[in-house]
């Protein structure tokens, strides 16, 4: 215990710490580039993203189009770097919407005593779905868009975050920054949030960058499924999705929007295990 | 109880005997839940007095109880049995809520400097959030008063923009000491303060406690498993083992005079500050056994020198024996020395 107040308490200059490591360092700047290519779009893209030109339809990469062209003739340079957009939104409000979920329920159940048998059974019973199973039956209940692609991933990764959150919570219960605030009467949301969130903030880190991981792969898998996001709306997935179409004539269609999420994927289990390192091993080991 | 007549003339500590008693406790009592349904017996029927400005010492070894009768008294652990009055109120009997108006009233100081402050917290908002349970107005008062407490715990005011992680352990008991305080408590708990800090620093948080408690009027129960400390700082000691109460009364009675063979031996194993003291030596063999399963009757037979068959029938009444002094042990009229 003595040894997660610890880990806990060295939090305050992870960040630091984190860019001193090569593999992270690699990781931090690939995701940078990837953001700002993705934020920039309207001044990198060469071409309009729905621009169509049936003309020029599948071609291969070439100085025009540097990651060739699709079904459409549309640029896919261009295409890509809108559909990041989305995708790494997506990836982002999930991380949030699963975090939402899983720090009420985790704080819940790690500091009511009461509510912990029950909330840790629905946590359970939550993770005994496979994920990619339990996202395709709530999306296919809530209907296909990118909301509810958010929502039902949120979902589908919110038990593991409280499971991490109870867990952490049950350590910095029992410790006396806690009973002091309680002995000067501070209010119970007031402790939750000032003393016990505040120092749960590192193992949120750590599994917020592994669920943004997921979460992009997952929302290609649902679109590659066609029970994602509309085809219509560019995101990594959704292209790789039409790619796989033409994956004969034109490989290239599904090949970038590939790489794409593996480079993003990668990157950010390069972080993420970067940040693991930094913290107490005994606490990866929920992750 | 009636201490005054008897204390010993050449005492040194200006004497709160005839104050009022600020709290009393009777009967406490706390039991824990343990594994397979059991029981822990903590804290069980511990029952004795604070006056108003008085310190008094709670000794005994590791794993008697201490710290949960400290925080069954401030209701940070829910009270099995007993009563706790405090200035005419029992605070077992309020309501949380009730309960919340008193908070201010008692406050704690704990063992552990490392794990006592927040670590993501600066100690301006450490020492804040107390101000804040007092109703300190926000605003330019706020900071001075920040300053004051610090210097009143003998830090520096420069040390309200630091994170804890940048101060010694002694440092961080003094922060620990001035979050209690912004709180103008009337009574403080005191849990093994110094017990984890090096021995050079223990003597210095010592007196600063000690020179507080006399500049303020504080009452202090202080929480100890070192008898040398208690008795450079308490008017009272009540010995603990194993949840009970095994003896109290003055502690220079109580350290002249030991009564229980269980004080006896904690004297016998303690340094010994003065070396003209003649102690007998009774040493303390083997472990505390378990709260789980405590010895029927006398608690401390298991390791008591002089125990009989006797004192495994009947828990052993708490006896005056005169001069304020109280001792739980049926041959407590043989071991007067
Ligand atoms: N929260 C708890 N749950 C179960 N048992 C506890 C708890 N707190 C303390 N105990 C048990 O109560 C007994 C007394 O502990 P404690 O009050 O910490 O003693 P001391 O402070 O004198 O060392 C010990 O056996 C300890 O294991
Ligand atoms: S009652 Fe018996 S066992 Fe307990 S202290 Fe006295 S003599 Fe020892
Ligand atoms: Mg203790």
């Amino acid at each position: 215990m003595a040894a997660v107040a610890q880990a806990l308490q060295s939090e305050p200059n992870i960040l630091s710490r984190l860019v001193g490591r090569r593999t992270s360092l690699i990781g931090i700047i690939i995701l940078a580039i990837i953001a700002a290519a993705a934020l920039l779009a309207p001044f990198i893209a060469p071409y309009s993203p729905s621009k169509l030109s049936i003309a020029s339809r599948l071609h291969g990469p070439e100085m025009a189009h540097l990651f060739g062209t699709d079904d459409l003739g549309r640029d896919i340079f261009t295409r890509m770097l809108y559909a990041g957009r989305t995708s790494l939104t997506v990836g982002f409000a999930v991380v949030v919407f699963s975090s939402i979920i899983g720090i009420v329920l985790g704080l819940t159940a790690g500091f009511f005593r009461r509510l912990d048998q029950p909330v840790s059974r629905l946590i359970d019973a939550m993770m005994a779905f496979p994920d990619i199973l339990l996202a395709i039956a709530l999306v296919a209940a809530l209907g296909a868009s990118a909301t509810n692609v958010v929502i039902a991933l949120g979902i589908v990764y919110a038990p593991r975050l409280a499971r991490v959150i109870r867990a952490s919570t049950l350590v910095i219960r029992e410790l006396p920054y806690v009973e002091a605030a309680r002995a000067l009467g501070v209010p119970t949301p007031v402790i939750l949030v000032r003393h016990v969130l505040r120092n749960v903030t590192s193992p949120l880190l750590v599994q917020g960058t592994f669920i943004f991981a997921n979460a992009i792969l997952a929302e290609a898998g649902l679109s590659f499924l066609g029970v994602g996001i509309s085809p219509d709306t560019p995101t990594w997935g959704t292209m790789i999705s039409v790619g796989r179409q033409y994956m004969d004539q034109a490989s290239w269609m599904m090949f970038f929007p590939g790489a794409a999420i593996v480079l993003t994927v990668l990157s950010l289990q390069l972080v993420g295990d970067g940040l693991r390192d930094l913290l107490d091993p005994r606490l990866a080991k929920d992750i | 109880m009636s201490a005054a007549a008897t204390r010993l003339p050449d005492q040194s500590r200006q004497s709160p005997a005839k104050q009022p008693v600020l709290l009393s406790i009777e009967g406490l009592t706390k039991h824990f839940p343990g594994r397979g349904g059991r029981i822990v017996h903590a804290v069980e029927d511990v029952s004795f007095e604070v006056r108003k400005g008085a310190t008094v010492g709670l000794v005994g070894e590791s794993g008697s109880g201490k710290t949960t009768a400290g925080r069954s008294i401030l209701r940070l652990v829910e009270p099995s049995g007993g009563k706790a009055i405090f200035d005419g109120v029992d605070l077992f009997s309020l309501t949380p809520r009730e309960m919340r108006a008193y908070r201010r009233r008692l406050q704690i100081v704990f063992q552990d400097p490392f794990s006592s402050l927040n670590p993501r917290m600066r100690i301006a908002a450490i020492i804040g959030e107390a101000l804040d349970a007092r109703g300190f107005p926000r605003g330019k008062k706020r900071g001075e008063r920040v300053a004051e407490l610090l210097t009143l715990v003998g830090l520096s005011p420069d040390h309200a923009t630091r994170f804890p992680h940048e101060f010694s352990g002694g440092q961080r008991q003094r922060i620990g000491i001035a979050r209690a305080l912004a709180v103008e408590p009337e009574f403080i708990v005191a849990d093994e303060p110094v017990s984890a800090l090096d021995v050079s620093v223990q003597a210095q948080v010592l007196n600063l406690l000690s020179e507080l408690q006399k500049s303020l009027g504080l009452t202090m129960l202080f929480i100890a498993h070192d008898l040398s400390v208690v008795e450079y700082l308490c008017d009272e000691v009540v010995v603990m083992y194993l949840g009970r109460v095994m003896e109290r009364g003055p502690s220079r009675r109580v350290y002249a005079t030991p009564r229980h063979p269980y004080t006896k031996a904690l004297l016998a194993t303690a340094p010994i500050p003065d070396p003209t003291r003649r102690r007998t030596h009774v040493a303390l063999h083997g472990d505390i056994p378990s709260p789980i399963n405590p010895p029927s009757g006398c608690v401390f037979r298991t390791r008591c020198p002089l125990a009989l068959p006797a004192c495994a029938e009947n828990v052993p009444p708490v006896e005056a024996v005169g001069g304020g002094q109280f001792v739980a042990c049926i041959r407590h009229n043989e071991t007067a020395s």
